[in-house]
């Protein structure tokens, strides 16, 4: 500790180059923990959902309906306690660049599976009675400025044509798995003003027992399995993940990239150690001549690369908690909850203690071991 | 008079590590952004090269995707009859009615994991139409027989794809026939069949699209018209390449704005780099620059001549950036086309324009962190430098 005026006043020496080799950290880490919170946001969205929801849709693939009579026969399979469907009606709304989840539900029985969506009382009642009524997430309000009481209109890509809904209900909610940023509508509005017949883009169930959910899902699939529709059933968690891995292997991607990032930073600051290193050449000789231990001058270069990186650690990692810890960066709508982790944050100083010891090493392991009378020989 | 540039060079073999770790971090920076641009060019490329301009594909109105369109029989028929549409050698309309869907696929190795497949039927014009087409195993799929060809891109990705498998969809067994390629593009990642025999197991009696070939490329906004008027029909008409190069639009902004701010914070970084290190060598040489002012070279060579040497020095990074980023060339990887949510698989595409824009991009680095410790060295006055 008694030596820490030293180390500063080596840092303060170039003070131009510790600066540039600190903010070359913080961009460094600060990219990673970007990176790297998109793997963690991806993962967390792919545990969302409860485990006592299941989702049962076509076997053959997520755009084929299964018919609406199935819902008796869930509602009878042992072990179901509750059943509601809906259906994507995947709507644009202006120019639609921004995407957003629109979907037609029963709504009586949706909102009772998902007690999450909290609905103020008169709103919900309202919503129930109005069947050509939408019930929209509250981020909605901020990203198209609608109001309660607003008509909007959305365009049919599916359902061809202009829909216009009356906002009747304002939804907050805690289930990551529906997100604020969603519109839902009445399944009957939408058969009603359909020519042919609507069905069910899936159906949500609620099971007694989490413990059940695969011998219940093998009885759905095994009941349907030579009817007109065979079933694909699941934990609601199963069907997150599976939008999920649709991205592809987004894992790898910002992995390397991380990866390459990091190293480009060690070279950086490897770079910055060496060069002060070699120009203190004749100090260390003094410093050893009036008696500083080998061991010493080692942990004292170690420490002022210690210090520059968590320096740059700091700066990155609290920069990168601090922009998007508002929650406001969801990639147009395709992150939701986009946030730095704690363990990326751990994660982060780890890199930058390994950071340190890997540019900090070689100077130090150079200055401990220098023979005093070469050192010694440079000073005039 | 230029300061002769094995100066430079014989300068920086005296520092070698401090050098070729600049360099290599300039590399990496390099490699990055060729390597990411690879990935968006790779993608746009895939669905860009999907169309063709002589075809015209039509669906119905508002629909995004061919997975959300719908074209039933009997305006099949009308778009067919049209007098834009080419005709072939037996009189026939060069027209193909196709259906579209996605199926549910194991892939192959893990049979937990499933992704979308797009599965299209075709009419026997089809392989007019879409004349970049080719069975590179096999043959085709036999007309009125439950047979079908599979991309190159999903051979070895979903199970059962070899040539004499049997594949299991749509409730149905299908024979593998053949493998077919497109020249790169996302047909690849499709498996292709009879119109008539998917209609009945998946989506009963309408098509999701008409592809047809241009009687004349040149008069497709005719075409266009004609079909808008028509009072029959309620589609909209698209140029076959502008069709699929906008189905990849969003992700391929995504992928480019994700390539430009990553490499341009890591960009920064690498020039902090750089400044340093040339900071470092002209500190080093404060004398040497005395004796080269004294000598009768001016300022601006001395400046010149340390900016040439930053600029080198990121070249050689360059170039190794480039050759990391080269291997990467025709790796095949798959995402999502978010507008029909179906599987495209595309490859890494390292082009010669991509490599000299890799290039260009770490000379800049070069140039701009060298700028500062250049002008540095220029404005020394000559006895500070000599002492």
């Amino acid at each position: 500790m008694k030596f820490l005026p030293l180390v500063l006043a080596n840092l303060g020496r170039h003070k131009l180059r510790s600066a540039l080799t600190v903010l070359s950290v913080a961009l460094a880490l600060f990219l990673f923990a970007s990176l790297r919170s998109v793997v963690t946001t991806l993962d967390a969205s792919a545990q969302f959902g409860s485990a006592t929801r299941m989702v049962v849709q076509n076997a053959t693939g997520i755009v084929f309906p299964l018919p609406l009579s199935y819902a008796s026969r869930l509602q009878a399979t042992p072990g179901v306690e509750a059943v509601t469907w809906a259906n994507w009606f995947g709507g644009q709304y202006g120019d639609g660049k921004r995407f957003f989840a629109n979907f037609a539900v029963d709504p009586a029985s949706y909102l009772a599976m998902y007690p999450e969506i909290a609905v103020p009382a008169d709103q919900r009642a309202a919503f129930l009675q109005d069947r050509s009524s939408a019930l929209i997430g509250s981020q909605l309000t901020r990203i198209f400025g609608w109001k309660l009481g607003q008509d909007v209109t959305l365009r049919g890509t599916i359902f061809p044509g202009d829909w216009t809904f009356t906002v009747r209900g304002i939804y907050t909610t805690t289930a990551k798995s529906i997100g604020e940023d969603a519109l839902m509508f009445h399944y009957d509005y939408l058969d009603e003003r359909t020519q042919h017949r609507v069905q069910p883009g899936w159906f949500v169930l609620r099971i007694a027992d989490a413990s059940q959910a695969p011998a219940v899902a093998r009885r759905i699939d095994d009941d349907f399995r030579n009817s007109s529709a065979a079933t694909k059933t699941g934990t609601e968690q199963a069907f997150q993940a599976g939008f999920v891995t649709m991205w592809g292997n987004v894992q790898f991607l910002m992995n390397s990239i991380g990866m390459a990032v990091v190293f480009a930073i060690l070279l950086v600051t490897g770079n910055a150690m060496m060069m002060a290193a070699r120009e203190r050449t004749a100090e260390v000789g003094v410093l050893k001549t009036v008696g500083f231990a080998d061991r010493t001058l080692f942990t004292l270069v170690i420490v002022e690369a210690g210090a520059i990186a968590l320096a740059g650690a700091a700066l990155g990692l609290g920069a990168a908690t601090g922009l998007y810890g508002n929650g406001r960066f969801t990639f147009g709508g395709f992150l939701q909850g986009f946030r730095v982790t704690g363990a990326t944050q751990v994660l982060g100083v780890g890199l930058a203690v390994l950071l340190a010891v890997a540019s900090g090493i070689v100077p130090a392991l150079r200055a401990a071991r220098l023979p005093v009378v070469q050192a010694l020989r440079k000073v005039e | 008079m230029r300061i002769p540039f094995v100066y430079n060079v014989r300068s920086v073999a005296q520092r070698p590590l401090s050098t070729a770790m600049t360099a290599l971090g300039v590399g990496i920076v390099v490699a990055v952004f060729v390597a990411m641009l690879a990935l968006a060019n790779g993608f746009s490329a895939a669905l860009a090269s999907t169309g063709s301009p002589d075809n015209a594909l039509v669906l119905r109105r508002g629909a995004n995707s061919e997975m959300v369109s719908g074209i039933s029989r009997d305006d099949a028929k009308i778009i067919e009859a049209s007098p834009y549409v080419a005709t072939g050698g037996d009189g026939q309309p060069l027209a193909s009615p196709e259906v579209y869907v996605a199926v549910n696929l194991h892939r192959l190795g893990d049979s937990a994991s499933e992704a979308n497949v797009v599965v299209r039927g075709v009419s026997d014009a089809a392989f007019q139409v879409r004349r970049n087409v080719k069975i590179t195993a096999g043959r085709r799929f036999a007309s009125g027989a439950a047979e079908v060809i599979v991309g190159d891109k999903l051979v070895g990705r979903i199970a059962h794809t070899a040539v004499g498998d049997t594949m299991h969809f749509g409730g149905r067994d299908w024979l593998v026939a053949g493998h077919f390629s497109a020249g790169g593009s996302s047909f690849e990642s499709e498996i292709w069949g009879e119109n008539e025999q998917f209609m009945p197991v998946f989506r009963g009696q309408v098509f999701q699209v008409v592809a047809f070939r241009l009687k004349d490329p040149a008069a497709f906004d005719a075409a266009k018209r004609s079909f808008d008027a028509d009072q029959r029909l309620t589609v909209d008409v698209y140029r076959e390449n502008e069709f699929y190069d906008s189905q990849s639009e969003l992700l391929t902004r995504i992928l480019r704005f994700l390539a430009v701010m990553i490499t341009g914070i890591m960009a920064v970084g690498a020039v902090f780099g750089a400044v340093n290190t040339m900071y470092a060598a002209v500190a080093a040489r404060l004398p040497e620059i005395g004796v080269l002012l004294t000598l009768g070279f001016k300022p601006r060579h001395v400046l010149a001549s340390f900016l040439a040497e930053s600029a080198a020095i990121a070249l050689v990074g360059g170039l190794v950036g480039c050759l990391f980023a080269l291997p990467i060339n025709g790796i095949v990887t798959s995402t999502t086309n978010w507008n029909s949510f179906t599987e495209v698989a595309f490859a890494f595409r390292v082009t010669p324009g991509l490599l000299a824009a890799g290039l260009i991009f770490g000379v800049v680095l070069g140039v701009l962190g060298g700028f500062f410790p250049a002008r540095r060295a220029a404005r020394m006055p000559v006895v500070q430098a000599i002492r």
